[in-house]
């Protein structure tokens, strides 16, 4: 009963203190401070670059009035010496959750899936959540607080974390005395963004990122229709997204991949996003700084493997270990390439872990005026908050922290945390420094202590007749308690120390010995010994360097990267087999000359000076071999959450750091056609793309490229073997399946025709995408197995006056040959494969071969990321499966996928003019006895055998490195994480990401 | 009207059924043959080029050169310029359990439970699969039909893929129990937060006490008066007699290593390694115990992107000159319609360092010998079942793997199949017209 009277009273004081001045007073008289604060004689660190020495800090109602040297301090404040003492800004953290809850999934989790949304009035898809405010939803958290202010800071921007779209934040200044009427600093504080669904819902689409991509375009072109007013139902969601606009946006990337690729769907609305990253934009630093993005870091540097067990350390990668190594200098290469960033607690468990984290960026070479900025100005900058926050200019808030030194030491002790005006101490400001070395004697034996550590939590060493001792110490209200072991380690017996410290360099006090016996001590300061610490320090410094020493980047940051990229060179090929698939045929003891990146010359006793010769002598010069169905180098293959899906695409998701990159060129690939996968009859759009392992995805990209869909038929669309909760979509049958198609197809139509008509129309991407085909601008890729729906297929293009392209997979096209050709399509098929679904009972081995016969256009593709690298022999199986002649089946996987891919006029065959990507194999290219030795592209080797070997030297030599480093870290003491092993997704058609 | 209808069902199921069906097994061999003039690759490492082959009464008579002034027996084929093989032999397969892999009523590869080594997967083997007559085309003529799952998945048999049924087919009877060694990881429980990676199985001690527990259990039952009957304990006991092999499927070394101290320790006679991703990193300690390894599809991506692209082209290599006995095997994803190319993982084998000989004994007397079946097949010698095809060239190159005739036991055997039936049927329709 007491307690909670109390409770109440307490609340009543600390409400009256800060109650607004118009509201009426009960408890007392009425009573406003009006004092000053002056805090003296300190050193201010007024922003990363500018400090005062010997200055003074004056504050009044949570504000700062003036700073500097000289500054009149009025009568009516309160002065607090300061010397010897620093000050700086407190941090902001500006990607936070600080007293707003994560939503929560809804309970009972039904395994059907959910189509439509599950709210009114709101956008159509329950992921695009811009009308949530977490000033709504912000309850402030003390115990929360507490742990920030310890660690440093003052303010945050707090969020909902949940969903693509999460609506605003708010800032929020982390007071605890105050209440929500001064806490709250900026209601509505910048609108965040991300690629994960909301959990609150159950709604299917976007089920990959590359839905989530596709989402963000259409949700803009929705707000810009929106916003001309010419829609006809109300859309909150639509409202408050057009109302943030003016907001900073803030996107949770996660992974410098992501950024890159949100920052092109930001251009196209020209929204400049602010990125949470992946602290692993030093990988592709120049593209990451060509964003002209900020970025906010998350300083969650991974701790070293557990490399003890070598059975299981086996399982750890080269990119894992390096990333240990490397990822703590990623805040100091954005600096050097004046990257403008900020840090951010996200991540971390608790804010205690925060600093640790940063000096190890500091460590690894970044400025201490950028690590001060991107804790206190960038942050403020990034919110439009730099008159107030971030520094300590007068006008800003009090927003700061009294240290006792380089906030950046590790040795360094944080006072007080001031926001607003209001102090929060931690450690009193006149704690007696006892951190040195002394002397003392004790019966007649001479004893060295050495106390050193943070002032809150001091270490001690003490060492006498050269044995280093055991010792413990405390020191509080100025009394020190030290127990240290006796002399006699065989005993286990302890000495302990009791003094009341008024003068740190001479001391005494009373000594207890293990028998009972009482003494005093004198203990003496000692200076020499500073001399020998510090040469240890700067020892262990170089120890220290030595370990963080920087491993570098290759291109990717993975095995068998490059450490330069491959250039481009006049290479001329002497007495090779040449396989031109060109009406010469195949040529014996040709030349081959490649310049610029193309095939110059073909012919016999070529000569070129400065040329690179190659002796192909017994050997093979052929095109590079193209898959025109890949899901290789990608981060996500289906969008399944809606039978038709033509708004997202594979360009958006491509993955250059995929080994099956480097495993393709190593069987002579050197383009691939990245397909969406078969999950919908309306899939996504393709990335057409040459193998040129260590680019970027936008480099890997054709330029012009021809552009094309996936359509897919059959079991996988009417989701045949998807379990019995997936019945529910729309078709479930092939009768289904011809109705999305006219449906679509009709409706793209007339579309196109409301576009073309000049009248207004909401923009659909997706709709765009499909009139695309109508127009005969996109190309159809269509994913099938039996003959009913091939036909269908042709059938339905055919009312719409366009062609299929190609049927991929197309496993009883043979029965359809004749058809297939009339219509003009061409077919990229398996070569063996059956058995596997009930609808490829009658795929048959001889599938290319009758369709080659029947005029068709064939290609042998993979679908496979390992038999991707033998498609030569593949195409081998044609000659053993319906006698196809070696000269045609080896086109089955050069030239006649270019020619359905429409780059026939750059690859496919060695032709003067054409792209130079080819291939020097060992042996007769279809041969199983065969190699790939070189693999170029445009002129530049991207695979050799010999550098191949180098490679596997390197890698080898490079993870011992790191693992010794490793290990070594382990014997230090310090933390390490155990292992886990990663599982590699192969995917496929069927791949359900 | 409807009379007519249903006549013409009839009629329409009565045609598919004679497409559907399979290939109507080879009667007995009646006569003896001779073939003469081929380049015979024994198995054994031997080739004879200009060879002479004599067979009868479903045995090989005769292996020597054609230039021998030898009586030729019965009738004489010429196969000048031609390849002949034993038969090639598909270890750890699920060839006739499964029909259509996502058709779970297709299905009868793997039995509720964890100790099931009384399952037998013969009785269950379908000779009139489509996709086991899909096999002779390429020279796979026989294999080992196992059963998939638990820890102990059941009893495999070996056949030979010409036969009306799962009597006629066997070639040895319940030859080995196979046994799931434990996993060193185990996957995250991430519906419980936990990260989805593998991790370090904690459970790993116990899952192999466990056995060991279970061993000395059946040996204690089978030393009694065995009532009330046990139906696992008595079937692992030939193990210990080496009546039966133990066939562990296992690929890290640890496993690989705790798994030969396991056999070691309960006396199990006969032990094959399954898998053996890593049988590189335990070679002396294989070679010791002479412990052969089956090695899963070579044909395979390594799980870890630091491995070279060439990592499991050159194990077979690299285990074959350290002495130890591989035959390869083809399980994994798609794996009955994918073990026709089991020729061709043999072909990768050679283009990646091995002698092509000792490639070809990878999938035929090597997979004999590691069986116990080399005293019937696996090469082409004297008193051995005549189980060997022809082939137009180099059967372990997928240009040249042509073959033109098979003989299994003697048996003239039909090298169509519902496949090339389609291709007939189609390539006609188009001629027609």
């Amino acid at each position: 009963m007491i307690k909670k009277l109390l409770l109440t009273t307490m609340l009543c004081f600390s409400a009256a203190l800060f109650a607004q001045d118009y509201a009426p007073k009960n408890d007392g008289v009425k009573t406003i401070n009006s004092n000053y604060t002056a805090l003296t004689n300190a050193t201010i660190h007024v922003s990363p670059t500018q400090v005062l020495d010997k200055s003074t800090l004056l504050i009044k109602d949570g504000k700062i009035v003036a700073v500097g040297k000289s500054v009149s301090i009025p009568k009516n404040a309160v002065k607090v010496d300061l010397t010897g003492k620093s000050i700086y800004p407190s941090f902001i953290d500006i990607y936070s959750t600080f007293g707003v809850e994560t939503p929560k999934s809804p309970s009972g989790n039904s395994r059907r899936p959910q189509y439509d949304a599950g709210r009114e009035g709101y956008y159509w898809n329950d992921h695009i959540r811009a009308e949530q405010d977490a000033i709504a939803h912000f309850k402030f958290d003390s115990k929360a607080a507490e742990a920030l202010r310890k660690a440093g800071f003052g303010t945050v921007n707090t969020h909902i974390d949940d969903g693509i779209i999460r609506g605003t934040g708010t800032l929020i200044a982390l007071n605890s005395n105050g209440t929500d009427a001064n806490r709250i600093l900026a209601e509505k504080s910048g609108q965040y963004l991300g690629t994960s669904k909301s959990k609150t819902s159950r709604q299917a689409y976007p089920t990959s990122i590359m839905g989530a991509f596709a989402l963000l375009r259409q949700v803009n072109m929705d707000a810009n229709w929106y916003a001309t007013g010419n829609a006809k139902e109300k859309d909150r969601t639509l409202e408050a997204f057009i109302a943030n606009k003016n907001q900073v946006q803030i996107m949770e990337a996660g992974s410098k991949l992501n950024a890159l690729r949100l920052d092109n769907i930001g251009d196209q609305f020209n929204t400049q996003y602010v990125f949470v990253g992946g602290g692993d934009e030093y990988e592709y630093i120049n593209d990451i700084k060509a964003t002209n993005a900020s970025f906010i870091l998350p300083v969650d540097f991974p701790d070293a493997y557990d490399m003890e067990d070598p059975f299981l350390a086996s399982a750890v990668e080269l990119a894992d270990l390096r990333e240990w190594n490397q990822k703590p200098h990623n805040p100091k290469i954005l600096a050097e390439n004046n990257i403008n960033f900020a840090f951010t607690t996200h991540k971390l468990k608790k804010p205690e872990e925060f600093m640790a984290n940063v000096l190890k960026a500091i460590e690894a070479g970044l400025s201490k005026e950028k690590a001060l900025a991107a804790l206190t100005t960038v942050p403020a900058q990034i919110l439009g908050k730099s008159n107030v926050l971030g520094t300590l200019k007068t006008g800003a808030y009090a927003n700061f922290l009294v240290t006792s030194g380089d906030i950046f030491d590790k040795e360094t002790t944080i006072y007080q945390n001031w926001v607003t005006g209001e102090k929060d101490e931690f450690k009193a400001l006149n704690t007696t420094d006892i951190r040195g070395d002394y002397t003392f004697n004790l019966n007649n034996t001479t004893y060295e202590l050495s106390i050193s550590g943070k002032l809150e939590k001091l270490k001690a060493k003490a060492k006498a007749n050269d044995k280093t001792l055991g010792a413990k110490v405390s020191f509080k209200d100025d009394w020190l308690n030290l127990t240290i072991s006796t002399v006699d380690t065989t005993k286990q017996e302890f000495i302990r120390l009791v003094s009341n410290i008024t003068d740190t360099n001479n001391f005494s006090g009373k000594a207890y010995f293990p028998n009972g016996n009482e003494s005093t001590f004198n203990a003496k300061k000692v200076e020499k010994e500073n001399k020998d610490k510090e040469k240890k320090d700067k020892d262990e410094d170089k120890k220290d360097s030595k370990s963080r020493k920087f491993f570098p980047v290759t291109y990717p940051n993975m095995a068998f990267g490059n450490t330069t990229q491959p250039k481009q060179e006049t290479i001329l090929f002497k007495n090779v087999t040449v396989w031109t698939n060109e009406k010469e045929g195949i040529l014996k003891n040709s030349d081959v000359l490649i310049k610029n990146g193309k095939i110059s010359k073909i012919g016999t006793n070529l000569n070129a000076s400065g040329a690179k010769v190659i002796n192909g002598e017994g050997k093979h010069l052929t095109a590079g071999i193209i898959d025109e169905h890949s899901h290789i180098a990608t981060s996500s293959v289906n969008e399944s959450g809606h039978n038709s899906t033509a708004e997202v695409t594979q360009e958006d998701v491509i993955n250059p750091e995929h080994i099956g990159i480097y495993r393709n060129l190593s069987g002579g690939v050197t383009s691939i056609q990245i397909l969406h996968g078969s999950a919908n009859p309306i899939g996504g759009r393709s990335a057409i793309i040459k193998l040129k392992w260590g680019e970027s995805a936008k480099n890997m990209l054709y330029k012009n490229s021809p552009k094309f869909i996936k359509f897919a038929l059959g079991e996988n669309v009417k989701q045949s073997n998807w379990g019995e909760n997936n019945t529910i979509r729309f078709p479930q049958t092939r009768m289904g399946v011809e109705q999305v198609y006219t449906d679509y197809f009709q409706r793209a139509k007339e579309y196109d025709a409301l576009k073309k008509s000049g009248k207004p129309y909401r923009k659909d991407v997706e709709m765009e995408v499909i009139a695309e085909i109508l127009n005969k601008e996109r190309f159809i890729s269509c994913h099938s197995y039996v003959q009913s729906e091939i036909n269908m297929l042709m059938k339905v293009a055919e009312k719409f006056d366009f062609r299929v392209n190609t049927f991929t997979h197309i496993l009883e096209g043979y029965k359809v040959a004749d058809k297939m050709e009339a219509h003009g399509v061409g077919g990229s098929t398996f070569s063996d494969w059956w058995a596997y679904k009930y609808e490829v009972n009658d795929a048959i081995p001889y599938n290319a071969a009758i369709m080659h016969n029947a005029g068709v256009t064939v290609a042998i593709n993979s679908d496979d990321a390992e038999m991707s690298r033998r498609l030569n022999q593949e195409a081998a199986k044609t000659v053993k499966y319906g006698n196809v002649s070696e000269e045609e089946a080896w086109k089955f996987v050069t030239l006649n996928p270019a020619k359905l891919l429409h780059i026939d006029d750059r690859v496919g065959s060695i032709k003067v003019g054409k792209d130079a990507d080819v291939v020097l194999w060992s042996d007769h290219p279809m041969s199983i006895y065969a190699k790939a030795e070189k693999t170029l592209i445009e002129g530049a080797t991207y695979f050799d055998i010999e550098t191949d070997k180098q490679k596997r030297e390197a890698i080898k030599k490079e993870k011992n490195e790191l693992t010794t480093l490793m290990l070594q870290a382990k014997n230090k003491g310090l933390k390490t994480k155990p292992i886990v092993k990663k599982e590699k997704e192969h995917f496929h058609c069927d791949t359900e990401i | 009207m409807k009379y007519l209808k249903y006549k013409l069902l009839t009629f329409a199921l009565l045609l598919s059924v004679i497409a559907i069906a399979q290939q109507t097994p080879a009667p007995q061999q009646t006569q003896a043959y001779s073939i003469e003039g081929a380049t015979a690759h024994l198995g054994n490492g031997t080739v004879i080029e200009n060879a002479l082959i004599m067979f009868n009464e479903g045995k090989i008579t005769f292996v020597g050169s054609a230039n021998m002034k030898i009586a030729r027996q019965g009738k004489v084929i010429n196969a000048n310029g031609k390849h002949i093989y034993p038969g090639f032999i598909a270890p750890n397969s699920t060839l006739g359990l499964v029909e259509v892999d996502a058709v779970r009523a297709s299905n009868d590869i793997r039995e509720v439970g964890a100790m099931n080594p009384h399952v037998r997967s013969l009785i269950a083997y379908n000779t009139e699969s489509k996709v086991v007559e899909s096999m002779r085309p390429n020279g796979v003529l026989m294999g080992q039909i196992t059963p998939r799952g638990g820890r102990i998945s059941g009893t495999s048999s070996i056949v030979q893929f010409d036969a009306w049924n799962w009597e006629d087919a066997v070639i040895k009877e319940d030859d080995g129990i196979h046994l799931n060694w434990p996993n060193p990881y185990s996957r995250g429980r991430w519906w419980l937060g936990e990260p989805a990676g593998l991790k370090l199985n904690k459970k790993y001690t116990e899952q192999v006490n466990n056995l060991t527990n279970y061993v000395l259990e059946s040996k204690a039952y089978n030393a009694g008066n065995k009532s009330p009957r046990h139906l696992p304990f008595e079937a692992l006991q030939p193990l210990f007699n080496g009546t039966k092999k133990l066939f562990v499927h296992v690929d890290d070394q640890k496993g690989i290593t705790d798994a030969i101290a396991f056999a070691k320790d309960n006396n199990v006679k006969s032990l094959v390694i399954v898998g053996g991703a890593e049988a590189d990193k335990v070679m002396p300690l294989l070679k010791q115990n002479n412990i052969p390894v089956l090695l899963q599809r070579i044909h395979s991506n390594s799980n870890s992107d630091d491995d070279a692209y060439d990592v499991t082209y050159t194990l077979a290599n690299t285990l074959v000159n350290a002495g130890v006995l591989v035959g390869l095997e083809n399980s994994g994803d798609m794996e009955r319609m994918n073990a026709r190319n089991l020729p061709f993982l043999a072909g990768t084998c050679a283009a990646f360092g091995l002698d092509k000989e000792k490639a070809l004994s990878l999938i035929t007397l090597n997979t004999a010998k590691i069986l116990g079946i080399d005293d019937k097949v696996g090469s082409l010698e004297v008193g051995k079942d005549a189980t060997f095809f022809i082939s137009e060239g180099d059967a372990l190159d997928m240009r040249t793997n042509k073959l033109s005739k098979a003989y299994i036991q003697g048996r003239d055997i039909s090298l169509e199949s519902h496949q090339t039936e389609l291709y007939k049927r189609y390539s006609n329709k188009y001629k027609q017209q």
